[in-house]
């Protein structure tokens, strides 16, 4: 609870450029105003073909509303600030990171040695500390979806490593 | 109504939805959306009614599975059984653990039921309305649908706009589907066929809930102990039978609308209760009626969504929305067509609702002991393979490892959407509604000539579009009057 109230103390006097509610907006905009621009580059349909709107005109339109909206709750929250979020923890990033491992060997080696990869890490960070319990989430458990997948629902996964010994 | 379901391959499939549901309603952070996401590219195998009927009864079943944990570890097992903490626990807390979750079994059913009937009759009368809907009443009917959700969902209403309207921008990726131009493809040849309903959903409930549950390790639940459910006494049915009626009625009429359906409906069935009840001070320490109002109101909301959903093709929850999914990827395309061309697959689903209803109670009276330890499975143990499960159901679907790094981000996207009060239900509702929104405008516009005054000569049109503009002003008038 003190905790809390330090943060909130702390968070008044930030400067609004670190305070949530403008970092959110931000982005919000940022990527929006991005997307916003890319839709002047879509192909224009010649008026006898053109149905109603152009293609690019709707996806305009959110756009538009998106950042209209986002506008708002940043001036909502001016008055009104949101609540102040507790920091984040290290086992987030470690999952993030799994993430990152896992997008990287599924690319590079072999898909389910990436997924057994990123259930032995994050089971191992989030505190499974027991043999058994690890080689159950990253090798039994895999094998039977695996099994699943490859024999009932006849799913061929993408070669690699370890699938290429069950495939050839 | 129930003939369709006398084969056993049915039968098989209700009896592993409910109790599918049930595991999943007890573990918190999962619950049926989360559940029937991860499970929607298995139903690829399985024919269509046999997947929608798996999907339902994973909802009816899930919704009652949340109360459980509420009773007994004071953390709602789903959003919907929130209510049911508020008496639940503390009633679990003074040695009534059996009776609490006694008159949850009991009002549940009782609600569920209660929605099954509202939905057998009251769905074909929306659908045969619907008969007189052209493109500009769709138009306007999606855009209703949409402006709900920041009325009566949860969260800040314009968050919740905004999350729809990503959506909605989502569902324009790759072709438009009038002139085959390309949008926001940016050259990447897997994005011209567009963004799959099933790696966003996984990822914006499964993947998200994982960053989630990775937050919040250093949470210790303490689980009350359970001997055995006890059925409600005759002097608990004296002082419920109004409560679970009027909850009931509450539920099934919020679930018809388009949002967030059960948990509103409980906090509304609660509060309702509290109001009503001649012992209001009870309410918080423990008071049956108020586990009663709100189980009852959130199993109503389950039929009541369905409504909107079969009738309409607009989902009335987050569950419903997936539930869409499952019935768009299975070629079935709700509305009044889906009344007249299958009415046996209809009658699947309502009986399937059904029998659903009935089977959790069963279910739920004789095993909630055994459910109940489904709650020591530690995280680290069942992320993961939650992990595994939702990576390799979401490659399966068109054997494509870019939707799993979709999933992927989609998973991100979704924790910070939660984190900073986004809801990632309108994403999806969004997602879902977004060629229907486009689509339909287009050819009104073509319709019309490109007029848009014209949308305001059409009375059917013109009424949902005074409903959106009355469901944007309601939650500002409600600001301004607190």
């Amino acid at each position: 609870m003190n905790n809390v109230r330090k943060q909130k103390r702390a968070n008044k006097s930030l400067p609004f450029f670190f305070k949530d509610e403008f970092r959110v907006s931000f982005i919000i905009i940022f990527i929006s105003i991005i997307l916003l621009i890319s839709t002047f580059s879509f192909d224009i349909v010649p008026p006898i073909l053109n149905r109603g709107i152009q293609p690019a005109t709707f996806p305009k339109a959110l756009l538009v509303l998106i950042i209209s909206l986002t506008l708002i709750i940043y001036y909502l929250s001016i008055n009104k600030p949101w609540d102040v979020k507790k920091k984040l923890p290290k086992n987030f990033f470690l999952t993030l990171f799994g993430f990152l491992i896992f997008i990287i060997v599924s690319k590079t080696l072999d898909f389910f040695l990436a997924i057994s990869v990123l259930s032995i890490f994050i089971s191992y960070n989030w505190g499974e500390r027991r043999i058994l319990y690890l080689i159950l989430v990253s090798i039994i458990f895999p094998i039977l979806v695996f099994i699943f997948f490859e024999t009932i629902l006849g799913l061929r996964f993408p070669p690699g490593i370890i699938t290429n010994l069950y495939y050839y | 109504m129930l003939i369709p379901l006398f084969s056993s391959k049915l039968l098989i499939v209700l009896i592993l939805g409910t109790l599918f549901g049930l595991v999943l309603g007890v573990l918190p952070g999962l619950g049926p959306t989360t559940g029937g996401a991860l499970i929607l590219p298995f139903t690829m195998t399985l024919d269509p009614l046999s997947a929608i009927v798996l999907l339902t009864s994973i909802y009816c079943a899930g919704t009652y599975g949340g109360a459980i944990t509420a009773v007994l570890i004071n953390t709602p097992g789903t959003p919907a059984a929130a209510a049911t903490c508020l008496d639940g626990y503390p009633l679990a807390q003074k040695g009534e653990a059996g009776r609490a979750l006694g008159m949850a079994t009991v009002s549940s059913t009782v609600g569920g039921i209660f929605s099954v009937i509202i939905l057998v009759f009251f769905a074909p009368v929306l659908a045969k309305l619907a008969y007189e809907f052209g493109q500009p009443e769709y138009f306007a009917l999606a855009i209703f649908g949409l402006t709900m959700l920041s009325s009566i969902g949860e969260g800040s209403p314009i968050k919740n706009l905004i999350a729809g309207a990503f959506g909605i921008l989502i569902s324009t990726i790759g072709k438009d589907f009038m002139t085959s131009i390309d949008r926001f493809t940016y050259g990447i040849n897997e994005l011209s066929v567009g963004i799959g309903f099933i790696p966003v959903v996984v990822g914006l409930f499964a993947i998200s809930e994982m960053l989630t549950q990775s937050t919040l390790l250093d949470q210790v639940f303490k689980r009350v102990a359970l001997k055995a459910i006890k059925l409600p006494t005759k002097d608990d049915y004296k002082k419920t039978w109004k409560t679970i009626l009027r909850s009931s009625g509450i539920g099934s009429f919020i679930g018809v609308l388009p949002a967030e359906g059960g948990t509103v409906a409980s906090l509304i069935g609660y509060s309702e209760a509290k109001r009503f009840s001649k012992n209001p001070e009870e309410f918080g320490k423990g008071s049956i009626e108020g586990i009663a109002g709100a189980e009852a109101a959130n199993n109503a909301a389950t039929g009541g969504a369905m409504v909107p959903t079969l009738a309409l093709g607009i989902p009335g929850s987050a569950t419903t929305a997936v539930i869409l999914t499952g019935l768009i990827i299975h070629g079935v395309r709700p509305g009044p067509d889906l009344f007249r061309e299958q009415p046996e697959f209809l009658y699947g689903i309502f009986g399937a609702m059904l029998i659903a209803n009935i089977l959790f109670f069963i279910f739920g009276f004789f095993g909630a002991k055994i459910f109940a330890r489904i709650t020591l499975v530690p995280n680290k143990i069942l992320w993961p393979m939650i992990f595994t499960v939702s990576v390799c159901g979401t490659y399966s679907l068109s054997q494509s490892i870019i939707d799993v790094w979709i999933m992927l981000l989609f998973g991100v996207i979704g924790f910070f959407m939660r984190r900073f009060g986004f809801s990632v239900v309108p994403v999806i509702i969004g997602l879902i509604l977004g060629e229907l929104v486009e689509g339909t405008l287009r050819q009104s516009l073509v319709i019309f000539d490109g007029n848009w005054l014209m949308f305001l000569t059409r009375p059917i049109a013109l009424t949902f579009f005074i409903l959106s503009l009355i469901a944007l002003t309601f939650p500002l008038l409600k600001r301004k009057k607190k």
